[in-house]
């Protein structure tokens, strides 16, 4: 291994510009004489707007425009989309209600946009934003995921009953065959609980259009500006892609919630011309709160049989999913394609059955969020199994090792085929780090303090490498999930690397760099990755999913073979041999049996002075491009240890230990991959213990700041042992299955069986907040007391 | 309008500015110091941190006019003739960043704990005293191990209150 | 933030002055309340009096047996001064704990007990240790001054200026915070002077900071956390929020008196 090749942890390229200050983030671009948007927002989560009146605000100083939903119908700017179709058990297509970017006639959720102020300074907008006035007819609030379906109030027309779609997976006869034969069944009733997102950086945009090229660029914290400008330009009708350019800056993570294509940027970028000027909009943490997708969200039942050996036989959910006041992007993917396909976990379950509700509420979109769909599932899968093993008394880790799949690959009752993996391999080592052996003796000890110690495990695995373009196709994807790399060789010999995925925290320029050095033997400086700009990179499907290392590194590795391919036509030219025997080797091509040798960057520059062939018989110059479609999902997947400590006087929960073990296949950049999941697990400890969106009856959201939505910060966690396995990964030319998720998906599961361990009863609802868990150790305590 | 004097990272600034014009807001609108960053609107998240004085504050929590006469320093002000800080080689060395959206404000924030606490931080103390710096992506485990590594290369380095 | 007129007095008189004279006039003290409200537009004062510059209301000082603290002291500050340290440790260890750091670097403890926020800590320990507010008029017992939510016996035109502790014998302060503001969902101070116990319990009222009578009679029998064992704060009249219920709060008020005790005595 080289210092810098694959399986270094080589520093980052790009932090020098973060800890200096120096990033370029959306909102530290100003563009001359720009203008200011502010959004007045719905107070009601659901009303009819029966006039806007904007008369007194347009006569304020520094207003430029006041614009609502009517003139974006007038200008025919199209509604925002939802790009995976779900059918429901019936055939019939998914019921999806119109998605205006500024409300047309009706507001659905508190934060839904009813016009937007543009004004030469945000305080002018924001002053003039109160002077508008709007009659709302208020309709009642649909705000309960459980019981959205049986409102008398409908949200939209389309869905009468607030439902989306009724969708299954898997073969219900042999599921229920499975459960009369099996001598132990489990069932549990669980509540995901409502996530927001949270990236540091809110979302931003500016968009501005010149008038000369009638032209338009809108810059946008966005996971995949391509995305972006497909959406805004084939379905939203904003400009042809030739005519608006999209540039995602350095972005401040994501998390998913900077995938989808929102209002603002959609109407910052319209109204830019509208005004003549550039229009700039910067969301505070409240209006993030409120309009950003929120994730998660699920209420499910689920049920797991098991024979008198304690094999397990079947599984079966039944799940409403919230998809809140309109279809995000991918909102219907996520409950039901990124879900219920992993209801099988690492688990040979022979019948496995699922049902999904989504339902409308009058809520913020719910969409995809770190893990998306996975973590639901693994939930529910790791939650049954520890009851499981709790229920037939049974050690955890051996219950959950005698039903581990052990064969690859390995074909699921629920589409995926698991390719490779040892997930024994990832338990053991799992239970050596986490001194499985000694924690009775850490438990009595904490007794002797009056703490209730626990442990939890979860056994995850994930479908990442998002994804086989013709596969999601066939499940109702609107696009393909390929991505593309460009790879330019200067004539000096370095390296500027244009690729689909989008780095908002991932470590791209590293990592991806990384993989060059490898491969050229060109050194880390001499490389560039270019990533963000529409201009600039042709086409990509952006960076979400665990997909950049899998897809998008696959895109750069085969733009790369394209590359040394035609190296070595030219330097078999140069070097006077046939180009069957030149072969390529730390940066220099070689005559077989030789010592003559041509240095990459010399080959580089032959081949662009092109005088040592003829150009028509080898066209000169030195890049190659790549679109990599991958052939199956990636399947990382590991073992989580969470040993926690309860205070049966507060309620208050503490992490003491935490172990993860996770097969991520090949590892580019250990350091970045450890970073990943640490990030990872504080996101689902965040879940588990912390975090959750509240709506109050009338559907206002409680939790509108960081005064009542806990973020996990630094004394809620302790540091992570992390360790690693790896089986490679067979279906992508590195050998990579991804790591962006895993954290979160492990997480939640692992700390609320820690829990349930500690006080002893299953009782315990995310998130786990010392109110919940006093209750729970009360509860503990009683039927101690009792025994 | 009123008129505002204060010295930041070194440079004497003089502006007539609205009176609500948040620190954070003279920093990056009218000084063009974009590194410093507003990630919440309840003095929480700790991405605005500067020192005021030598002291931590929240940028987003305090008027300009009231540092009318202070020195400032922000993320910009603390390499020095081209030589980054301790502290934030110390975040590049432990990766304690990814986005790099907070890492302006948790590296003064890290900076002052180290003017308050001294060179020899023990993880607990680290952890307790990042409460006002909010990350989402890191997880804090390798903020925390750069804060501890940044701490002890600034006895090292004779910068303690380089800084200021 | 709505437009204001920045007023930045340095002296008492001046500040007072600008407080009668200036309509709908606000005293800026730390900010750290004031400011997050005004950018809310929460707040609108038309008038922003900061009293940054005003010497005479900074400062520690021990006088006797009491510990007087200027106004525009900063929790930083009370929290590291040798003085207060050694007379009143347990309110040093309450300051060093209020917010975080860049919050005890601006947050003022004049600003803290006028705002009387109800999830505040500065208003148990005031009112447990039995302080004195002192104003640019007239002198207030803290069991007179904290009136309920937001809401205190400072009049019109009338400034803080110090707060004067008088030095307990033992006592310390225990808080509970909320798991996402990180204020007090239930802060208990407890101070023992002679043979005077107080008892005072922020976070949880509807109505702001109050004494706990009940606690207060157990201890004076005899100062030890084991008194409080079975004596149970009542939940009705406490705050309920998605944090913590009234119920809850009510036990917890029990638990962090119990560990404040123990804190005081030295366990």
């Amino acid at each position: 291994m080289s210092a810098t090749g694959i399986g270094a942890s080589v520093r980052r390229k790009e932090d020098h510009r973060f800890i200096t200050g120096a990033g370029r983030y959306t909102d530290d671009i100003n563009r001359p004489n720009q203008a200011y948007a502010y959004f007045l927002r719905s107070p009601h989560a659901h009303a009819t707007i029966k006039t806007i009146d904007t008369s007194k605000a347009s006569r304020m100083p520094g207003v430029l425009a006041i614009l609502t939903g009517d003139d974006l119908a007038a200008d025919k700017v199209g509604g925002l989309i939802c790009g995976w179709m779900i059918h429901s058990k019936d055939g019939s297509p998914m019921k999806a209600g119109a998605h205006p970017a500024l409300a047309q006639g009706k507001v659905r959720y508190v934060g839904d946009h009813v016009a937007v102020i543009v004004a030469d300074t945000l305080a002018q907008a924001r002053d003039a934003a109160e002077a508008v006035a709007v009659d709302y007819g208020v309709l009642p609030a649909v705000v309960d995921t459980a019981t959205a379906s049986k409102s008398k109030t409908v949200i939209h027309d389309a869905a009468p009953d607030n439902t989306v779609f009724n969708w299954h997976l898997g073969n219900k006869a042999e599921t229920e065959a499975a459960f009369k034969a099996a001598k132990h069944v489990v069932k549990l009733d669980i509540v995901n609980n409502r996530l927001a997102p949270n990236p540091m950086e809110p979302r931003a945009a500016v968009g501005f259009y010149d008038k000369g090229e009638d032209h338009y660029t809108l810059y946008t914290t966005s996971q995949n500006p391509h995305v972006a400008r497909l959406v805004l330009s084939a379905f939203i009708g904003i400009a042809p892609e030739n005519k608006l350019r999209v540039i995602a800056p350095d972005v401040g993570g994501g998390f998913g919630s900077k995938i989808f294509i929102y209002a603002e940027e959609t109407v910052c970028v319209w109204a830019s011309k509208k005004v003549g000027r550039p229009v700039k909009w910067n969301s505070d943490r409240t209006e993030a709160f409120l309009s950003d997708a929120h994730g998660r969200d699920h209420v499910t039942h689920a049920e797991l049989a098991i024979d008198a050996n304690g094999k397990m036989l079947g599984l079966r959910a039944h799940t409403i999913a919230n998809l809140g006041a309109y279809l995000s992007t991918f909102a219907s993917s996520v409950p039901t394609y990124l879900y219920a396909p992993l209801l099988s976990g690492q688990y040979n379950i022979p019948a496995v059955y699922a049902e999904v509700d989504a339902v409308y509420t009058t809520t913020a979109p719910v969409d995809a969020y770190r893990g998306a769909g996975r973590p639901e599932a693994t939930f529910v899968v790791e939650r049954l199994v520890e009851v499981a093993a709790r229920q037939i008394g049974m050690d955890p880790a051996k219950f959950r090792q005698m039903n581990f799949v052990t064969k690859f690959p390995h074909q699921t009752p629920v589409i995926m085929m698991y390719d490779a993996g040892n997930y024994n391999a990832s338990m053991k080592k799992a239970l050596e780090i986490a001194d499985y052996k000694g924690f009775g003796k850490r438990r009595r000890e904490s007794e002797r303090r009056g703490k209730l110690r626990g442990i939890g495990f979860s056994a995850y695995i994930e479908a990442c490498g998002i994804a086989p373009s013709a596969a999601v196709g066939s499940l109702g994807a609107g696009v393909g999930l390929w991505e593309s790399a460009e790879v330019r060789v200067n004539p000096i010999g370095t390296v500027e690397i244009l690729t689909g995925s989008h780095s908002h925290g991932q470590g791209h320029e590293t990592t991806f760099a990384q993989l060059v050095c490898e491969r050229l033997g060109v050194s880390m400086d001499a490389v560039t990755i270019v990533h963000g700009d529409t201009d600039k990179v042709q086409m990509g499907m952006g960076t979400y999913g665990s997909r950049s290392g899998a897809v998008g590194m696959s895109a750069i590795s085969k733009a790369l073979d394209k590359v040394i391919a035609k190296g070595k036509k030219v330097a078999a030219y140069v070097l006077e041999a046939s180009e069957k025997d030149i072969d390529f080797k730390d940066g220099k091509f070689s005559v077989k049996g030789t010592d003559k040798t041509l240095d990459f960057g010399a080959c580089a520059l032959q081949a662009y002075i092109a005088h040592k062939f003829n150009g028509q018989d080898l066209e000169p110059g030195l890049k190659e491009g790549a679109f990599y479609d991958p052939t199956n999902f990636t399947f990382p997947a590991g073992v989580h240890i969470a040993e926690v400590e309860v205070d049966p006087d507060t309620g208050v929960t503490e992490i003491l230990n935490w172990t993860a073990v996770d097969d991520f296949g090949v590892v580019i950049n250990p350091m970045i991959v450890e970073g990943q999941v640490h990030g990872g697990i504080a996101q689902g400890v965040g879940q588990a213990l912390l975090e959750g969106v509240v709506y109050d009856k009338e559907g206002q959201l409680v939790t509108a700041s960081y005064m009542d939505y806990c973020m996990p910060r630094a004394d809620n966690l302790p540091s992570f042992k992390v360790g690693m396995t790896v089986t490679a990964c067979p279906s992508n030319p590195l050998g990579i299955k991804g790591c962006g998720e895993a954290g979160a998906i492990a997480a939640p599961p692992a700390v609320i069986n820690a829990i349930t361990d500690a006080v002893g009863h299953e009782d315990v609802a995310m998130p786990a907040t010392p109110k919940v868990v006093w209750r729970a150790a009360q509860k503990a305590l009683k039927k101690m007391a009792a025994e | 309008m009123a008129a505002v004097s204060m010295t930041v990272n070194g440079h004497s600034v003089t502006a007539d500015i609205d009176p609500r014009t948040l620190l954070v807001q003279f920093i990056r609108d009218n000084q063009r110091l974009t590194g410093t960053h507003v990630g919440c609107d309840t003095s929480q998240c700790g991405a605005c941190v500067v020192h005021v004085d030598g002291k931590a504050v929240k940028s987003c929590t305090m008027l300009a006019l009231q540092c009318d006469g202070a020195n400032v320093t922000t993320i910009e002000g603390l390499a020095t003739g081209g030589v980054l800080h301790p502290m934030q080689e110390a975040f590049r060395e432990h990766h304690g960043l990814q986005c790099g959206f907070c890492t302006p404000g948790m590296i003064m924030s890290a900076v002052d704990i180290v003017n308050r606490k001294g060179n020899n931080l023990d993880e607990h103390t680290i952890r307790e005293e990042l409460e006002g710096n909010i990350c989402r992506c890191t997880g804090y485990h390798n903020i925390v191990k750069a804060v501890e590594a940044g701490a002890k290369a600034m006895a090292g380095s004779g910068m303690k209150h380089a800084a200021e | 933030m709505y437009a204001f007129t920045y007023h930045r007095p340095e002296t008492v008189r001046q500040a007072a002055g600008l407080l009668s004279r200036k309509d709908d006039a606000k005293l800026l003290a730390g900010g750290q309340t004031l400011l997050p409200t005004m950018k809310q537009r929460l707040a609108s004062p038309g008038n922003v009096v900061d009293l940054g510059k005003v010497a005479e209301m900074k400062g520690i000082e021990r006088k006797g047996r009491a510990v007087v603290i200027g106004a525009m002291t900063t929790h930083a500050e009370v929290a590291g001064s040798p003085v207060v340290q050694e007379a009143i440790p347990g309110l040093a260890a309450l300051a060093g704990n209020i917010g975080d750091p860049h919050v005890r670097n601006r947050g003022t403890i004049g600003g803290s007990v006028a705002n009387n926020d109800p999830a505040a800590d500065y208003p148990a320990a005031c009112l447990a240790m039995g302080a004195t507010i002192i104003t640019n008029k007239r002198k207030i017992a803290a069991d007179d001054f904290f009136q309920g939510m937001f809401d205190t016996a400072l009049e019109e035109g009338e400034i803080i200026t110090k707060i004067s502790f008088p030095m307990p014998g033992k006592a310390a302060y225990m808080k509970f915070p909320n798991p996402a503001s990180r204020y007090a969902l239930v802060g208990v101070c407890v101070a023992k002077r002679g043979s005077e116990v107080r008892v005072a319990v922020t976070g949880a009222g509807a109505s702001g900071v109050f004494r706990w009578a009940e606690a207060e009679a157990a201890l004076a029998k005899r100062f030890s956390s084991k008194s409080l064992e079975g004596v149970k704060a009542k939940a009705a009249g406490l705050n309920a929020d998605i944090h913590a219920d009234a119920e809850y709060r009510a036990h917890l008020i029990g638990v962090m008196a119990r560990r404040a005790v123990d804190a005081a005595v030295g366990k």
